[in-house]
């Protein structure tokens, strides 16, 4: 048995230590779960990263190498993921990581990253209040999704209560808070803001639902502002459906609810339920239109959806690409000098704008849900939104400025006390 | 290069669809929309609809009618290549121009483009064609259209008042008195009469802005009026908490019988076998995914596919279990902890199997008509459709279950080895083939709640695990060996989390049941409805 | 050559009542009958159901060869690894902090494999929950680790740790308090997991709750812990839990020299841990543990307190498993609820089913052979990952029940099977 625990190390030390060997080819990490609860979201936008590395090697590849996708499985595994970082930093060498989805994956690779100064590109909306050296946001920032919405309610749909019903995690969280706040901030009264939380893959929602159905009653245009996440969705929209809440009594704002997750749900009953995102399948758009057919060529399957997390990844990859053909090399420090200020076109018809806080320009769409599992845009802001780290509407953060490049270079810096916070490198 | 093309494409647009409409009648079929408002279907801004929707609410003609319902449905299609709008149903063959009324065959899908409409114009389509309902001759259709005239869209009292003097249907009137109430209570210059009229009529309403109407009505300078306001918001409020508390005791029941229904396998499987099945989640789920499965196989009869789901999902299930039992459990009986070790192995290559061979994505399970939408008891207080049948499911499956094992041979046999096995089998008793076809049992009602929660949840690969540990709860709960405490304690703890979940929220709800479960165990470890006697000792 | 290897008698724990009749003599949870080799009873000369005898764990019973064996590889292995670690990059022989902080992590997972073991192994007690005690460790060194970023945070809050100051919380709640100080926490480690496995195990052993049904409480346990967790309110980070951990008593947690020290510590850990264990089992008491598995009644008739034994047993355990999770977060850089997941506490208890129970290095090896294994597959084969452990449960369990440790057993015990046979023919 001494024998086998040596023999098991003998065996797992070169296999953990991998083998760095010349690079005749530029090597791509691609770090999404592809096992565990959170597959079901990322498996997809690993297949969009080969897709879009197989793409850009048919066109030549960059600076004259070919480009190696190397994929890792983090297994929704929070800790796994640092692991795997640092794998994919310190062992594989590779000049940039595109992953993650959830909150936790990213707070628990970025320190890795920070440490090890990578550079990841990080595909999904989250809750803002942060903003790293070496990760590049490449989706929208709260004020890139929950505020508009909120303004096409109250101001479109006349919406005067408003129900926040979220899984209780920092994005539903910090989401809601700049909600509230932004609502108090447009004059809606205390009692016309219903705040509830729930487990993740919550799945009796009769109580809730009937509460909200209760709480709608009053006479005033009600609205549900919808951060709820993954597994728990399905239920709700069937018991919203089942208790007889129609999209036109009281409409459902989803902010984590894309194609990817209605493909999973009978969307005949909800029809007219909204969805806010920075890019919707159903845009009508050239480059939209080449992307989907060059995805249903590249995964063999013409049903599959593309959605806003595999915009964001196809907006990250082409920034990447041009960067380092700016800069002239994969150094991580060069790139991210080169990469400030550069823009390339998105698929919904305008161009995506790289910001000193390593936030993108995007547009806000409202689409409605379809019967055939499609968003149907409502309205648009007529031009990009710049994407703001730090939201304006929470008092801890509205001071806070993200600016990366000289003379503050910094992810933290108080624009009223001219410093720059604790976290950031100096 | 995609700018160059918007750029260019932005202004030509609308001038070709302008030139494109002028080569099209504008009037025919009775239907009469100027050029701007065909044009405003045509646009792929859903925001430009408005001026179409203004002209077809002035049109009283039926092709109007057809082409708001049309627009509701999302049967309107504008063709991409020549910009011709036109009404195609879905699965008929024959499409209706717009305007001209024309109906030719048309089969090339992949040309058309939807006309959507927004959620708001959608509303008002529903309003406009439900006021071309009102006066209709069939009672029910006409009830339909003034129940979903909402206080707000009625607007106007004299179209209220015209179509009460000529109603005879009484549910109808009660609703037009309602909705005049609702009307005169706002009404600034009403008198005290009909203020009080109005109270006595609001009193007994079923709409839910009632009670909110009243509201301002407290504390009325005529203390007649004021008295009569309190006297009708006390009624609302009595009736409000009779149904509130309905409500709640129908929650839990409901949420109680999906506890039974996930348990009632393992209730066979652990209680009466003593099997530790871990894979017991997986097999829920497989259960789900058969009526996936037959919903493919049986498009556009999902009603159908469900029904038949039913003795598919058990067959599947029971089968699965068999297997199971023959390859692993058999080589593990009175090993019960090793057993818990192996089967949970089993789910989880069950799970990714589902992963691998059909999707990690959940898989869209369809309701048929008959689960969905609510069933009204009185005006306000309704059971939604679906958890109805599933509590009545979850009776009768128990029902079955219950009557296999005490009415049958099968049922005699499978007690008899439970509590003797050298003697049941010294009686003649075939053991192993009882051990097998107990766990194939108890797997397949497993399968049968899988084609339950389809209705309810997600079909997905996770969708076993969200119920193991709950599932374990309520057999351990009600008592091990006892299916009367599985029925009893599913129901038990689906009440208390429905109880204690206004008060605390749905996540502290279910943390407290579980710390009350945990103390409760430990103080009676033998469940609710411990088994008595010797074979109890063991 | 241990104790494991004597004949199980009597009533085990657990749901029995359809066993067939040939399998009673072969019920204890280590041994079953009926496997062709199975090492004849041998032991240390002293008659089993003997309790009275003089029994003292002597240096030369607690260190048996298989202990020295055990001590000396995992001594020079932590020795070779941290001078490994040490060593400048340029050395041929250097070990990337990748690896190091790698290895330190599985052998906190080891730490925990024996703790379960002691009890699994020894005592019949089978834990579906102690993830629970190793999280309440994680938590409380995170709570240090937390306090330790000090002013370096985000908001740059001196006071109070970033997600206190996202939620608006004015002052630390009265659990945080103290836990900047380092011996403190110390202590806490020890007491918390210590406290929380008494108060749950105490009542659950006073009424004689046994077998099955303690493993699915403690399972509930676990998932009640995580459910508590999840909530904000808690205060302890909700789903993202604790990390952007910046230094552990003033040293960069990310240095060489921090990395090789905790994984020193680790290894100190296991090796103190293992002694201890070693003690234990030596001792009379240890020998009143296997008389519990093996028939708790007759012990009890006997005159010995099983409750007292069982909980004393447990809370030592939690202790050992409390331990481990406080080394495991500053090397891995978060605690999430992650850690109470059902799945992970039923992970590590197969690791020690396939390392071999009742050996406790058979846990140890299971504990690195599962993790090798799993830092292998979910890089090289991630879709064949979770058929490859599920297919793990169920071989260890059909047809490894001894484990990897057990293998040389068995082929000892069939060597002289097949010597004692041919002698016979001869």
């Amino acid at each position: 048995m001494i024998r086998k625990f040596i023999l098991a190390l003998l065996v797992g030390l070169p296999v953990l230590c991998g083998t760095a060997f010349a690079a005749d080819t530029v090597k791509v990490g691609i770090l999404h779960s592809l096992s565990g609860t959170m597959a079901i979201s990322e498996t997809t936008l690993k297949d969009v990263m080969l897709m879009l590395i197989d793409e850009q090697n048919k066109k030549g590849g960059l600076l004259g190498k070919k480009l190696e996708a190397v994929v890792v499985d983090p297994a929704s595994d929070w800790p796994l993921f640092a692991e795997r970082a640092r794998e994919l930093l310190t062992q594989r060498k590779v000049a940039a990581v595109f992953g993650c989805w959830t909150s936790v994956s990213r707070k628990s690779v970025l320190p890795v990253f920070e440490g090890e100064n990578g550079l990841l590109f990080y595909p999904v909306q989250y809750e803002g209040e942060e903003s790293s050296r070496n990760v590049i946001y490449t989706g929208a920032a709260p004020n890139q999704q929950a505020v508009p919405a909120v303004d096409y309610l109250i101001k479109d749909l006349g919406v005067k209560r408003f129900v926040l019903a979220g899984t209780d995690y920092v994005f539903p969280r910090t989401a809601n808070k700049i909600i509230e706040a932004y609502l108090k901030s447009k004059g809606t009264a205390d009692t016309d803001i219903l705040i509830n939380y729930t487990p993740f893959g919550h799945s009796d929602w009769q109580s809730i639902i009937a509460e909200i159905k209760k709480f709608g009653s009053a006479g005033k245009k009600t609205a549900i502002i919808s951060t709820i996440n993954g597994d728990a969705n399905v239920p709700f929209y069937k018991e919203l459906a089942n208790q007889g809440v129609s999209a036109a009594d009281i409409p459902v704002m989803a902010f984590s609810v894309g194609e990817e997750e209605l493909s999973g749900i009978d969307t005949k009953p909800l029809v007219g339920h909204l969805a806010a995102w920075n890019y919707f399948m159903s845009v009508d758009k050239p480059a939209n239109a080449e992307f989907i057919k060059k995805w249903h060529a590249f995964i063999k399957d013409p049903k599959r959806v593309t959605n806003d997390p595999m915009e964001a990844h196809y907006i990250g990859f082409n920034l990447w690409v041009k960067a380092v053909e700016k800069a002239g090399t994969t150094d991580v420090d060069a790139v991210l000098k080169a990469v400030v200020g550069l823009s390339v076109p998105n698929l919904t018809g305008g161009t995506a704008t790289l910001l000193p806080n390593h936030h993108l320009t995007k547009p806000v769409l409202i689409g409605e849900i379809q019967g055939d599992g499609q968003f149907q845009v409502v309205w648009e802001t007529p031009g990009e939104v710049p994407g703001d780290a730090w939201s304006d509407y929470l008092p801890d953060s509205k001071n806070l400025e993200a600016d990366w490049t000289d003379p503050i270079n910094c992810g933290n810096y108080n624009a009223v006390t001219k410093k720059c916070g604790g976290a950031a490198k100096q | 290069m995609s700018f160059l093309h918007r750029t260019l494409l932005l202004p030509g647009f609308p001038a070709l669809l302008l030139f494109l409409s002028l080569l099209c009648p504008a009037r025919a079929g009775g239907l009469s929309l100027s050029p701007e408002a065909l044009d405003s279907l045509r646009s792929s801004k859903v925001a430009d609809r408005e001026r179409a929707l203004r002209e077809l609410g002035e049109d009283a003609s039926e092709a109007a009618a057809e082409l708001l319902d049309a627009l509701r449905a999302g049967d309107l299609y504008v063709r991409r290549d020549n910009g011709d709008l036109l009404i195609l149903r879905p699965g008929a063959e024959e499409a209706i121009f717009v305007p001209g009324g024309e109906r030719t065959p048309f089969a090339d899908r992949t040309l058309l483009r939807k006309v959507g409409i927004s959620n708001s114009q959608r509303s008002a389509v529903t309003v406009l064609l439900n006021r071309r309902l009102l006066r209709h001759t069939d009672a029910d259709v006409r009830r339909g259209a003034v129940e979903s005239l909402r206080a707000g869209d009625a607007g106007d009292k004299a179209l209220l008042l015209s179509l009460l003097q000529n109603e005879s249907d009484t549910r109808i009137r009660a609703r037009l008195e309602q909705l005049l109430a609702l009307l005169g209570v706002g009404d600034a210059g009403a008198s005290s009469d009909d203020l009080l009229r109005a109270a006595a009529v609001l009193g007994d309403a079923s709409l839910p802005q009632a009670a909110q109407a009243l509201e301002t009505l407290k504390g009325h300078r005529d203390p007649r009026v004021a008295a009569a306001v309190d006297k009708a918001l006390y009624r609302l409020r009595v009736t409000a908490d009779r149904s509130d508390m309905l409500e709640t005791l129908f929650f839990g029941l409901s949420l109680g019988s999906v506890l039974v229904l996930t348990s009632i396998g393992l209730a066979v499987t652990f209680g009466v076998m003593g099997v530790i099945n871990m894979a017991h989640g997986e097999l829920v789920m497989l259960g789900a995914y058969t009526v996936w499965g037959m919903q493919q196989l049986l498009p556009g009869r999902p009603g159908t596919a469900l029904l038949l789901a039913v003795p598919a999902s058990f067959l599947v299930g029971g089968c699965a279990g068999a297997l199971l039992e023959r390859s692993v459990i058999r080589h593990l009986y009175g090993r019960p902890l090793e057993t818990l070790l192996a089967t949970f192995g089993i789910s989880l290559i069950l799970q990714q199997a589902v992963r691998t061979l059909i999707s990690p994505m959940n898989r869209a399970v369809e309701s048929p008509a008959f689960m969905r939408g609510m069933l009204h008891i009185t005006d306000n207080f309704g059971l939604t459709c679906n958890r109805v049948y599933i509590l009545c499911f979850c009776l009768g499956v128990f029902a079955l279950i219950y009557a296999t094992m005490h009415k049958t041979r099968l049922g005699l046999e499978v007690r008899a080895v439970a509590q003797n096995r050298p003697i049941a089998r010294a009686l003649g008793i075939n053991a192993s083939r009882v051990d097998t076809l107990t766990f194939a049992l108890g797997s397949g009602v497993a399968g049968m709640a899988g084609a339950a929660l389809s209705q309810l949840t997600n079909v997905g690969p996770n969708l076993g695990q969200g119920y193991i540990v709950d599932s374990f709860m309520v057999v351990v709960f009600g008592g091990v060996g006892n299916l009367y405490g599985t029925l009893c304690g599913g129901l038990v703890l689906g009440l208390a989390n429905k109880l204690l979940e206004p008060a605390s929220g749905a996540m502290l709800a279910k943390i407290i049941l579980l710390a009350g479960l945990i103390l409760f165990m430990q103080i009676k470890p033998k469940g609710l409805f411990p088994e008595r006697g010797r074979a109890a000792e063991n | 050559m241990t104790e494991r290897d004597m004949p199980a008698a009597g009533v085990p724990a657990g749901v029995r009542r359809n066993v067939e009749p040939q399998m009673h003599e072969a019920e204890g949870p280590c041994m079953p009958a009926g496997i062709p080799g199975a090492v004849p009873p041998t032991d240390l000369g002293i008659p089993l159901t003997d309790l009275t005898g003089p029994l003292e764990a002597t240096p030369e019973r607690v260190l048996n060869r298989s202990a020295v064996v055990f001590l000396g590889c995992l001594a020079a292995c932590a020795f070779g690894v941290a001078v490994c670690g040490l060593l400048p990059a340029v050395y041929p022989l250097h070990l990337d902090a990748y690896v190091v902080s790698l290895l330190g992590k599985y052998l906190c997972f080891a730490l925990l494999a024996l703790s379960i073991d002691l009890i699994w192994g020894y005592l019949g007690i089978l834990s579906l929950g102690h993830g629970a005690f190793f999280g309440l460790g994680a938590y409380v060194a995170g709570m240090h680790l937390m306090r330790e970023i000090g002013g370096r945070g985000v908001y740059g809050n001196p006071a109070l740790p970033d997600f206190m100051v996202f939620l608006n919380w004015k002052s630390l709640p009265w659990y945080w308090q103290g836990s900047d100080n380092f011996l403190f926490t110390c202590l806490l480690v020890i007491l918390v997991p210590g406290l929380a496995a008494y108060v749950f195990g105490r009542p659950a052993f006073r009424s004689r709750v046994s077998g099955v049904y303690f493993s699915i409480i403690t399972q509930a346990v676990t998932f009640a812990l995580m459910l508590a967790f999840f909530r904000n309110e808690m205060g302890f980070g909700g789903n993202n839990g604790l990390t952007d951990f910046k230094s552990l008593l003033g040293v960069n947690l990310q240095s060489k020299y921090m990395i090789t020290g905790l994984f020193c510590a680790s290894a100190l850990a296991l090796g103190t841990g293992y002694i201890l264990c070693r003690v234990i089992v030596a001792s009379r008491l240890g020998r009143v543990f296997v008389a519990v598995r093996d028939a708790e009644s007759r012990t009890r008739f006997i005159g010995y307190r099983v409750e007292n034994v069982k909980s004393a047993a447990f809370v030592f355990s939690a202790v050992l498993a409390g331990l481990a999770g406080a080394l495991y977060v500053p090397q891995v850089g978060i605690v999430n609820p992650g850690v109470f997941a059902p799945l992970f506490s039923v992970e590590m208890v197969v690791c020690v089913a396939l390392g071999g129970r009742g050996r406790l290095y058979g846990a140890v090896i299971g504990a690195l052979a599962v993790n090798i294994a799993k830092t292998f597959f979910t890089t090289a084969l991630p879709d064949v990952w979770l058929f490859f452990l599920g297919a793990l449960f169920v071989v260890v369990t059909l047809v490894l029940p001894d484990g990897l440790a057990g293998i040389p057993d068995r082929l000892r015990g069939s060597l002289t099977a097949l010597k004692a046979k041919s002698g016979a023919g001869a």
